[in-house]
């Protein structure tokens, strides 16, 4: 029944383009002016547009590092038995 | 292969325009059908006009309230300097495409997914794959943490989305506890817990989107609207109320309402399918980003779209989208191998990013902001940070 099933999707269609041409809007001014604010206020906390300060970041700090200081200790623990 | 085709679809399941019946959705029959041919076919007239006519209501009223466009606003704004940005971890484990990842709230662990089947859980900060499970299909397209980061849901050519607890027992097998909670009548597309580890909303192939209880596994809300399928969701921040957004093949980005399923918003200003979707920090817009090579901001409260990041250099699609914290900075990962950095306000790109060797499928920005991670077809994932 392929009429049957058009009609009752050209009314779900029409009731939902009612419900949505009833929303409520703004002007796009306003809501580009909110959506400035938004991101001038939060600028300062943002790490991937200012960085944060150095140490607390900890992918800042490179994985090898951490192996290279695990070698370093051991080098210096092996130094103080002879 | 489709590796360098500049747009539409890669996977073979991914459905070609669907025929006009909408296969995958159902349509059930009304009682009051069993009159004659011609009354009917007056009122599916009538219908098409009404239609036909809300329609152009509705780009009018939306029209009027364009006076001004977001770049314009911004103009006063301080520019971007240069950015740098570099990959600080690389983690290496997959052993086929990397299809999604997502953060957990700890900002150091990681779950990816692959073509291979493959579900990994990562510490990020020293690489370390913590957990690893095989689930029993392929194109795993879909993960998700828990809020808790007691456990992961992911899904894929299954048509289900699985939860799986994580174990402190790091030797303990992952599948046994295996918990099915989704089931689409197509491939699960993206997965994401609410508020709790006891929700779960999913997209699928099928054309629908659902919300889950992850306990019983009970349907508690499904959502229908897009006629093809969906790839992508994301639910507004915790602050702006109970809503989500999906993006399909259809080329719309619908606003649902979770409690009662209705469709509140719908946008069609995509020329091909919506890879992904993300809210605006504040909750009041959205991004997206589609194979047709742009990325779009849509505000809510203006209910239409006020801004597009693209360049004519730019003719590959854009797989996945996210915000930093303060909302300033769009980053799009590309089939073509690059992430670009779109300053939001000004809608112009402040950086283009390389490294990866294959698409770029997946990027997330992790919970506090310090960095993003991508995922890509060249099996990797990558943690980026700006250098300054």
């Amino acid at each position: 029944m392929t009429s049957n099933s058009s009609l009752s999707n050209m009314r779900r269609l029409v009731e939902q383009l009612k419900l949505e041409a009833s929303v409520e809007r703004i002007k796009i001014s306003q809501a580009a002016a909110e959506l400035q604010q938004y991101c001038l206020q939060n600028a300062s906390k943002d790490a991937l547009l200012v960085g944060v300060p150095t140490g607390s970041n900890p992918f800042r700090e490179p994985r090898s590092c951490k192996e290279i200081k695990r070698i370093f200790d051991l080098l210096q623990r092996k130094k103080t038995w002879t | 292969s489709c590796d360098f085709a500049p747009s539409g679809s890669f996977s073979p399941f991914r459905r070609l325009p669907l025929p006009a019946k909408r296969k995958y959705m159902r349509s059930p029959l009304s009682p009051e059908m069993a009159t004659q041919e011609v009354p009917l076919n007056e009122t599916l007239a009538h219908l098409k006009t009404e239609s036909e006519t809300l329609k152009l209501k509705l780009e009018e009223e939306r029209a009027k309230l364009h006076d001004v466009e977001l770049h314009q606003v911004a103009e006063k704004v301080e520019g971007l300097g240069q950015f740098v940005m570099k990959t600080r971890r690389t983690l290496k484990g997959h052993g086929n495409k990397v299809l999604c990842m997502d953060w957990c709230k700890d900002k150091r662990r990681i779950v990816s997914s692959s073509q291979d089947g493959k579900v990994i859980v990562w510490d990020a900060f020293t690489t370390n794959k913590e957990h690893a499970v095989t689930m029993p299909c392929t194109w795993v397209m879909a993960c998700a943490y828990a809020p808790s980061g007691c456990a992961v849901a992911c899904g894929g050519l299954d048509n289900k989305c699985s939860v799986y607890p994580l174990s402190l027992d790091k030797n303990e097998n992952l599948a046994a506890k295996k918990k099915s909670v989704a089931m689409h009548t197509n491939y699960l597309s993206a997965c994401s817990f609410t508020n709790s580890d006891m929700q779960i909303l999913t997209s699928s192939g099928d054309g629908t989107c659902a919300l889950w209880d992850v306990e019983s596994g009970q349907l508690l809300q499904s959502f229908h609207g897009h006629a093809a399928d969906v790839l992508c969701l994301d639910l507004a921040p915790s602050e702006t109320g109970n809503t989500f957004v999906s993006g399909g093949c259809d080329k719309k980005a619908n606003v649902w309402d979770m409690r009662s399923g209705q469709c509140i918003q719908s946008f069609e200003t995509h020329e091909s399918d919506i890879n992904s979707v993300r809210y605006y920090p504040s909750g009041d817009a959205f991004a997206s980003g589609s194979d047709d090579a742009t990325c779009r901001l849509y505000d809510l409260r203006a209910d239409r779209e006020v801004a597009i990041y693209s360049k004519e250099s730019i003719i590959f699609g854009v797989s996945s989208v996210d915000f930093s914290l303060s909302g300033r900075l769009l980053f799009g990962g590309y089939n073509d191998y690059t992430i670009n950095v779109w300053d939001v306000l000004k809608g112009t790109r402040v950086s283009i990013l390389f490294g990866h060797e294959n698409r770029v499928s997946t990027l997330r920005v992790s919970p506090d902001g310090t960095a993003f991670c991508t995922g890509s077809w060249d099996h990797t994932l990558r943690v980026w940070i700006l250098m300054c």
